[in-house]
């Protein structure tokens, strides 16, 4: 080590003291906003809390505790630790890695934690042949040097593994980073790009198309760049009446033409030029999807029409309307409908949502279906960091399990001539799971003896 | 014979096993330890068949599903995986008076998901939030992680039973002697740690990836994501104050103790006292 005086920042930020305390305080923090509820309105927080305290909360951003600044901030700095402590030991874990194992005194063999003594009766140099070949055998491959009065044979395993730690400190920066790319704060604020990286959701009805969304946080319009049309929206329920699911039948419409139409489930999200479209809510609409056709013809009609108010299909000369309604809650069973072709009394008849009603008039047999209209909720996001925070995932794991599971393991022989033969001093040593490897250790030196 | 029938005799040995491995601690006899492992033993084997049993029978159903995905089906994959993890560990570590401190936390789970008037057992069809290959990933990771969690607190617990009886020198401490050495379960304590930690890392990304998938965002300081992160940076914190500072028994216990309960919030609190995107479990 350097015997300069380190800078006390410098110094503070390599702590592994540091880390703990802030490992300590971001999960005493995380703790505050799972009790107080996130991202309401100030009158929610001056109901519940009273005017004094929902003021206390707004000043510091407690309302909204995981985007506000000192909580980025301990983050920043726990990111700065990382970085400053990583940085500080990897010059020293390169040093004990290059370290050269032949470079070892005898004596200092002595002291290592593995250790078993052979008695061979044949020259050194035979034994030191014999001790070579075993090793390399084994998958030890042993350099050897000749000094005065021995030969000394060193082998090593999983040096790099002394890195692992050092991979998962990196994971966590990245995943940080990718959080960093992907938020929609950095591409407003900084890069002046909201199109770069946002969170939105939109709300198209059936039949409708749109070529914006609405930015989750700020509310503002960003523009798609192209359309999408919601052809249908549709919910299957299983026997028990649970949802089964919800499915939005879309269309993308890029340069005026239809390009993609496909459906969007749960779990099961449509991305299109980076942009991805998530299926998250819906709503009935009081507006009915009515579908009317004359039986042995081949005309056809479709209309989305709301309630008491007469539509005409001029083509055939039919007049009709919704004059009443039976709906559990906003969802709407059956409709009443009146009916006429002009030619004798109207009719009027209740028809289920998404029956068909057979209508009987002097000029023909009419089809009629209706529907609830619906709009799809859709959230739609674009996420450029995404890639680097599953990139980052992945090299934690690996890095966990280099770190935890695999560790860097050392042989020594030492051959010495003795009165009549030689002596074989095997020793051991690794940083990690020292009883396993006594065992592989004991198991190695016992199949050379036999 | 149905899936809830074996999954009943599954509790009646596990309550048995810890009663078993209780009366081991308190006796020392070998053989009562014997019995406490056969009966855990059997419990689990019968236990696998009833979880395969009930998996199948939500395809009778028509609804089929991996059985994951209520509180009733994660307690008992709680009180499975938890059981599984301890049984390898005591063939592994042959420390079978451990189960004293574990057995009782699966035989809790499985009469708790039994008995609770709150925990709905009938098999139900999923929703579509739940429709997904991560599903399995997901919830098998984690629960891998929280059994270990639970043997670690066991552990822990164990230590400072011992340590305390140690400290008093009286005639108590002949209760603990059938332990293990304190070194030896400060060693496994922090093996299992190690272990958990790492599924729970796995646990946490492959919801991060659900979730993702699911509503286009990997991290919506959701309750139940922030007190899985709070649970792993307490762990983290646990693995740097052995690894660097050098912590060691009274305090490791202390923190295995301290993060299983994180582990319990995390598991029950957040369903049953906060609201939030990840209500399924709470049922």
């Amino acid at each position: 080590m350097t015997p300069q005086r380190k800078n006390p920042i410098i110094a503070l930020f390599a702590s592994v003291q540091l880390a703990l305390f802030l490992l300590f305080l971001l999960a005493a923090t995380s703790i505050i906003g799972t009790l107080i509820p996130q991202n309401n309105i100030q009158a929610f927080y001056i109901e519940k809390y009273g005017p004094k305290t929902a003021d206390f909360l707004h000043v510091l951003d407690i309302t909204d505790m995981y985007n506000s600044w000192w909580f980025l901030a301990l983050l920043a700095v726990f990111s700065m630790n990382l970085i400053v402590c990583s940085l500080e030991r990897i010059p020293q874990v390169i040093r004990t890695i290059r370290r050269d194992g032949l470079a070892v005194r005898p004596e200092q063999l002595e002291k290592l934690p593995l250790q078993k003594v052979m008695t061979l009766n044949t020259a050194p140099e035979e034994a030191a042949q014999r001790v070579s070949s075993f090793l390399r055998g084994h998958g030890w491959k042993a350099r050897e040097v000749e000094k005065e009065g021995y030969r000394l044979f060193f082998a090593e395993k999983g040096a790099w593994t002394r890195f692992g730690v050092y991979v998962v400190h990196c994971s966590i920066l990245v995943i940080l980073a990718g959080a960093v790319v992907g938020s929609s704060t950095v591409a407003n604020k900084i890069l002046h790009n909201p199109l770069f990286a946002f969170k939105g959701s939109v709300l198209i009805p059936e039949t409708d198309h749109t070529d914006h969304i609405v930015a989750v946080q700020s509310n503002k319009r960003i523009d798609l760049g192209f359309t999408v049309r919601c052809d249908t929206f549709t919910i299957d329920f299983y026997p028990n009446g649970m949802p089964k699911t919800y499915r939005s039948g879309v269309t993308i419409i890029d340069g005026g033409k239809p390009v993609l139409a496909t459906d969007i489930e749960v779990n099961r999200p449509l991305t299109y030029k980076g942009i991805t479209f998530y299926q998250s809510s819906y709503q009935p609409y009081q507006d009915y999807i009515v579908t009317l056709k004359k039986q042995g013809g081949t005309a056809e009609q479709t209309a989305v029409i709301a309630p008491a108010r007469q539509e005409d299909w001029r083509e055939a000369g039919i007049s009709y309307g919704i004059i009443n309604r039976e709906s559990q809650g906003e969802v709407t069973r059956r409709l009443k409908i009146w009916f006429t072709d002009n030619q004798g009394e109207a009719s009027t008849f209740w028809v289920n949502i998404n029956q068909e009603a057979v209508v009987e008039r002097p000029s023909g047999t009419y089809l009629f279906q209706a529907r609830q209209l619906y709009a799809t909720g859709l959230q739609v996001a674009k996420d450029p960091g995404v890639w680097l925070v599953y990139s980052g995932c992945l090299l934690m794991l690996v890095g966990l399990f280099i770190a935890f599971f695999l560790s860097h393991r050392k042989i020594y022989a030492l051959v010495q001539p003795q009165e009549d033969g030689s002596r074989i001093l095997f020793a051991g040593d690794t940083n990690k799971n020292k009883v396993g490897f006594s065992d592989k250790f004991s198991e190695l030196i016992n199949k050379l003896e036999t | 014979m149905d899936s809830s029938q074996l999954f009943g005799i599954t509790m009646i040995a596990y309550l048995f096993a810890a009663a078993f491995y209780l009366g081991l601690f308190i006796f020392k006899t070998p053989k009562i330890g014997l019995i406490g492992m056969l009966l855990a033993l059997a419990g689990v084997i019968v236990q696998t068949a009833a979880i395969s049993l009930r998996w199948y029978e939500s395809y009778r159903m028509g609804v089929g599903h991996a059985p994951l995905t209520n509180m009733y089906e994660s307690l008992v994959f709680f009180a499975w995986c938890t059981t599984l993890f301890y049984l390898f560990m005591e063939y592994r570590f042959k420390a079978r008076v451990i189960g004293a401190f574990v057995m009782p936390c699966a035989a809790v789970a499985m009469a708790y998901a039994s008995f609770s008037s709150r925990i709905d057992s009938q098999i139900s069809p999923l929703i579509p939030a739940l429709q997904s290959n991560w599903l399995i990933a997901h919830v098998v990771t984690c629960f891998i992680g929280y059994g270990a969690f639970a043997v670690a607190g066991g552990l822990g617990l164990m230590y400072l039973i011992k340590l305390a009886a140690a400290n008093k020198k009286s005639t108590d401490a002949s209760l603990t002697d059938a332990l293990p050495e304190l070194k030896v379960i400060d060693d496994l304590t922090h093996k299992t740690i190690v272990f958990g930690f790492m599924w729970l890392s796995a646990g946490i990304i492959t919801g991060a990836i659900w979730a993702n998938e699911a509503w286009g965002t990997y991290w919506s300081w959701d309750p139940k994501e922030t007190w899985s992160i709070i649970t792993w940076f307490m762990y983290a914190s646990t693995l740097h104050a052995r690894f660097t500072r050098g912590w060691r028994g009274r305090r490791i216990a202390w923190l295995a103790i301290i993060g299983f309960l994180a582990v319990f919030f995390t598991y029950f609190g957040v369903n049953f006292l906060l609201s939030g995107l990840h209500s399924y479990g709470s049922s």
